[in-house]
């Protein structure tokens, strides 16, 4: 698998100047055009959201436009890709905001004039800047890995939980994530959107990660020197999982802690199946990006918009908990299946 | 007749469209002091730094003990044995006088350390430079090893024109060596020039201070509009002569033309 | 000029007065003006002194019972921090070649990446013999610095702009290079152990200290040494204190310069081995802000941006005092943005005494 990538990679390199020359050619006029913006084309989670929607725009004759921000956060190349959009009058733009406050007027500027814009994996602020959103329910991925960890403890009332978040901005998948594991696990969480508001005796402490094994070993590191009898540890993603596990391992106490997730890469699971992780919650890019298509065709033929899933503000595409060690009540796939979907 | 040391004819140096240069002239003779003088901008400098490697010149040839030569960079007129203070001085403010002696020229320590580690050797270089300045009296300098930055800019001055006297071995160049120097220590410089030349090597003056230049100078070339107008002797000309032939007063007669 | 012709006889008369003068030698030095000039003065010749001080008064701060409990004067706290800061140190070694030039490396996390890359890719995923990969990620590394040092000098870009501009580079490369994905720990112990050598430790009492620490001194070692010890270290100072001046007497400029990117290219190799085995797995995402970290432990370490002063061993401190900082306010129970607000105040602080310094010549 690891092969593949350096070849894929390396033809990449090669072809890097002629994709987007080939994807914008390939537009015509007259077909239903649609737009795809993802915030990288390098991350593998956005590489598998464009190979779905590749897959279902060709499949539903629709054209369709790729564009990506060079950096996450590079909202100025999305805002261009939008209007370039515009201008070619796509009937549907599908889009994971770098920045929504940012996005906010352009993406206005879109509806009004007649494109159905539906945001993918991360929501504006408001969710109703776009006409739907198709996201992972993070905060049920949260839910699902606390409920694991803590019908895996059993008694919990000697746990010690770590907490690795993302960053210090408090985005919305960071505190989703967090709250969800929480209240899983059966803490009160306070304020939902509020990151280390509870006063839980049980959590030691929260910590960044930036979303890498880096931030996640130092983050891991640190919550060690609060409380070094820490037996449970959340974490934002699998790459601050496995930083974590390394400083675990570091101190001698990699069996002592359960270590969960949510993501559903391909090394993430990974690590599930090598007992680096004990559960993480998967969640489907390419899914979001073939219901978005499907969508935008249904508007394109007679107007109907998306309904959002019952309870939230948002279309759930679905999260699955990935574990080997599966306990009674909670669905979950093995590490062995999850391989078989997994992103990257 | 002697052969002149360095014999250079015809420099051109242009920069964009400034001509510093302009079909100039330069000879200088074994064992002689020989002043350059000019008005602001005549080209004094850009002739002298053409000729000690520091800036190429655009047309011309240059030639060293009658074999041409073409210096890319200052290190390699200065391995040829020409030493130059340049009117900036070239130190660096944060290195300490020992430092900016010998930078360049580095004394390794002997044996292992010096031969694969590299080592200096401190001590060798302060011993030295302590010397060359004691030479130049310019002791009024408290500690060897303090850095340039926190000289007066006289002091600066000294260690620059010590470097070049301490280190020359076929040609010292001297572009204002005293501009900035007082009463005591201009005398110490025109004695060390003076000194220099008893050694027989031969010495460019550029400097805007006549006294000076008609006490020490053997010949005087001078500069006007980017050339060499005439050579002048000393013994034959006032000052005030040259001072009207460097700014276009008087015209030189046709004998004395270069 | 005309105003010397009113001189008009040969000779100094006006001189002849010397030959009276006092034949003492001028003292220079200067009269102490109090404390505050005292110690403006021996900063001036000490810039590492502050680094120490500010490191000295941290810990004892955060070493007080009532702002972290005992928790941070451990031996093995402190021996965390040293892990903890070990690849921006040896980071801020490199950044510190080129600052010291009067230049700036904002490529150096990303080359350093790139570099554990190569030695991921190679020696994990391609199963070539660790030796090699280990060399080959060296090559890319003193590559990168080569490539700096050709634009610097060559065709004499900035080393802002250039650095700027094979950042995104080396950025676009190594992403492209791994598709964004992590080489797993597990599958680098299970095919190039020897990557993660640097993660290995020993141990002192409580204290651990890892080979990765060790390397980092060992680095700051060498290069104290080059820099302190040769005519090379002489050269770099003078090159960032006055380029011209240092190529008007005597210096290979660019030849030099060339050497301090090359080098800082394959002391950016020594942080990329590093950082495998303190990391664990090789990623592609992490120490995405190295190279502002880098910078700022060069300059809280004193030495000045604008070139050829300061002591090598100042990022050093520069570092632990950055590790130091976000222990303790961590310890002492304090929200993340003030480790990131006492950090800006830091660089402020060091910047502001490094211009007050600077003024002792003036
Ligand atoms: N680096 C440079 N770039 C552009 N023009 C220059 C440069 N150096 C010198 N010049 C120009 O070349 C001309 C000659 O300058 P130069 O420094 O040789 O004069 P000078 O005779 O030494 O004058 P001074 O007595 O003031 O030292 C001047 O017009 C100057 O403006
Ligand atoms: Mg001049």
């Amino acid at each position: 698998m690891k092969t593949t990538f350096t070849k894929t990679a390396l033809l990449c390199m090669t072809a890097a100047g002629f994709v987007s020359l080939a994807s914008g050619a390939n537009a015509a006029a007259h077909s239903v055009s649609a737009c795809l913006i993802t915030k990288t084309d390098i991350n593998p989670f956005f590489v598998k959201m464009k190979e779905g929607a590749e897959a279902k725009a060709e499949e539903l004759g629709i054209t369709l436009n790729s564009y990506a921000g060079k950096i996450d956060g590079d909202v100025e190349t999305q805002i261009a890709a939008v209007e370039t959009c515009i201008a070619a009058g796509a009937k549907g733009i599908l889009i994971t905001p770098s920045d929504g406050a940012a996005l906010m007027p352009i993406i206005t500027q879109a509806r009004e004039a007649g494109a159905l814009v539906i945001a993918l994996d991360t929501p504006f602020e408001p969710a109703t800047v776009a006409d739907a959103t198709f996201a992972t329910d993070n905060f049920k991925a949260g839910v699902l890995i606390g409920e694991w960890a803590a019908a895996k403890m059993g008694d919990t009332s000697n746990a010690k939980i770590a907490m690795l978040d993302l960053n210090p901005s408090e985005v919305s998948v960071d505190y989703l994530r967090n709250n969800g594991f929480l209240q899983g696990f059966g803490v009160d969480i306070k304020d939902p959107t509020d990151i280390g508001d509870e006063d839980d005796a049980r959590i030691v402490g929260n910590d960044v990660t930036n979303g890498n094994e880096e931030g996640g070993r130092t983050a891991m590191e640190n919550l060690m020197q609060m409380d070094s009898g820490i037996n449970v540890v959340y974490t934002i993603n699998e790459p601050a999982a496995a930083g974590a596990y390394e400083a675990l391992k570091s101190f001698g106490m990699e069996d002592q802690a359960l270590i969960v997730s949510v993501d559903g890469g391909c090394p993430g699971v990974q690590n599930v199946k090598e007992g680096v992780i004990g559960a993480t919650s998967m969640q489907f890019p390419l899914l979001m990006a073939s219901m978005g298509i499907e969508a935008i065709a249904a508007f394109a033929a007679d107007g109907t918009k998306p309904q959002n899933t019952e309870g939230l503000d948002f279309f759930n595409t679905g999260v699955e908990l990935v574990t080997d060690e599966p306990v009674e009540g909670i669905p979950s796939i093995t590490s062995d299946e999850a391989l078989e979907k997994c992103w990257g | 007749m002697t052969q002149p040391i360095i014999k250079a004819r015809g420099l051109v140096k242009r920069y964009g469209r400034v001509t510093a240069l302009n079909q100039a002239d330069f000879d200088l003779m074994p064992g002689e002091i020989l002043a350059v003088i000019g008005d602001n901008g005549a080209g004094k400098s850009s002739l002298i730094k053409a000729i000690s490697g520091a800036v190429q010149i655009d047309e011309g040839s240059i030639e060293l003990d009658g074999k041409p030569i073409n210096f890319r960079t200052p290190l390699d007129a200065r391995n040829a044995g020409i030493e130059t203070v340049y009117q900036t001085l070239a130190l660096s403010p944060a290195l300490s006088i020992v430092d900016n002696m010998f930078v360049g020229r580095e004394i390794r320590k002997q044996g292992i350390m010096g031969k694969y580690f590299k080592m200096l050797d401190n001590k060798e270089m302060a011993r030295i430079a302590r010397e060359k300045l004691n030479d130049l009296g310019l002791m009024t300098i408290q500690n060897i090893n303090q850095a340039v930055e926190t000289l007066s800019g006289g002091q600066r001055q000294g260690i620059s024109v010590a470097r070049a006297a301490a280190f020359g071995s076929k040609v010292i160049i001297l572009d204002e060596p005293t501009a900035a120097l007082g009463v005591k220590e201009s005398r110490k410089v025109l004695e060390l020039i003076q000194e220099v030349r008893s050694r027989g090597i031969p010495i460019v003056l550029i400097s805007h201070n006549m006294p000076h230049v008609f006490e020490v100078a053997d010949r005087i070339h001078v500069h006007r509009l980017g050339s060499r107008l005439c050579v002048i002797d000393p013994k034959d000309h006032s000052m005030s002569d040259a001072v009207a032939y460097m700014t276009g007063a008087k015209v030189p007669d046709q004998v004395e033309m270069a | 000029m005309t105003d010397t012709t009113q001189t008009p006889k040969k000779g100094q008369d006006f001189e002849s007065a010397l030959d009276k003068s006092d034949k003492n030698v001028a003292a220079f030095e200067r009269k102490s003006k109090g404390m505050v000039d005292g110690l403006q003065h021996l900063l001036h010749l000490n810039p590492t002194l502050v680094p120490v001080m500010v490191l000295v008064a941290s810990v004892l701060i955060f070493s007080l019972p009532m702002v972290t409990d005992g928790k941070f004067m451990t031996m093995f706290n402190l021996s965390l921090v040293m892990q903890q800061v070990s690849i921006i140190g040896i980071l801020a070694a490199a950044q510190s070649l080129i600052i010291l030039t009067a230049g700036i490396d904002l490529s150096v996390g990303a080359l350093m990446i790139f570099s554990a890359v190569v030695m991921g890719l190679l020696g994990v995923n391609l199963g070539v013999p660790t030796f090699i990969s280990l060399i080959a990620g060296f090559v890319v590394a003193i590559g990168g610095g080569l490539m700096n040092g050709l634009f610097v000098t060559r065709v004499k870009l900035p080393p802002f702009i250039v650095t700027l501009g094979t950042w995104y580079i080396f950025l676009s490369i190594l992403r492209l290079l791994t598709g964004s994905q992590s080489i797993r720990s597990q599958d680098i112990d299970a095919e190039a152990a020897a990557l993660k050598i640097f993660g290995s430790y020993i141990s002192i009492g409580s204290a651990r200290i890892t080979f990765g620490v060790i390397l980092m001194i060992v680095v700051f070692a060498v290069l104290w040494y080059f820099l302190n010890k040769t005519a090379w270290g002489r050269h770099v100072y003078a090159i960032g204190d006055d380029k011209e001046a240092a190529e008007l007497a005597g210096i290979k400029t660019d030849r030099t310069l060339l050497t301090v990117y090359m080098a800082a290219g394959a002391v950016v190799g020594v942080a990329a081995w590093a950082s495998i085995g303190r990391v664990g797995s090789i990623s592609p995402n992490a120490f995405a802000e190295a190279n502002l970290q880098s910078i700022t432990a060069v300059v809280i370490g004193g030495i000045s941006l604008f070139g050829g002063r300061g002591s090598i061993l100042g990022p050093l401190f520069g570092a632990l005092i950055v590790g130091i900082f976000e222990s303790g306010l961590r310890l002492a129970g304090l929200d993340v943005q003030w480790q990131v607000f006492a950090i800006g105040w830091l660089i402020i602080l060091a910047v502001a005494i490094d211009q007050w310094i600077r003024k002792v010549s003036a």
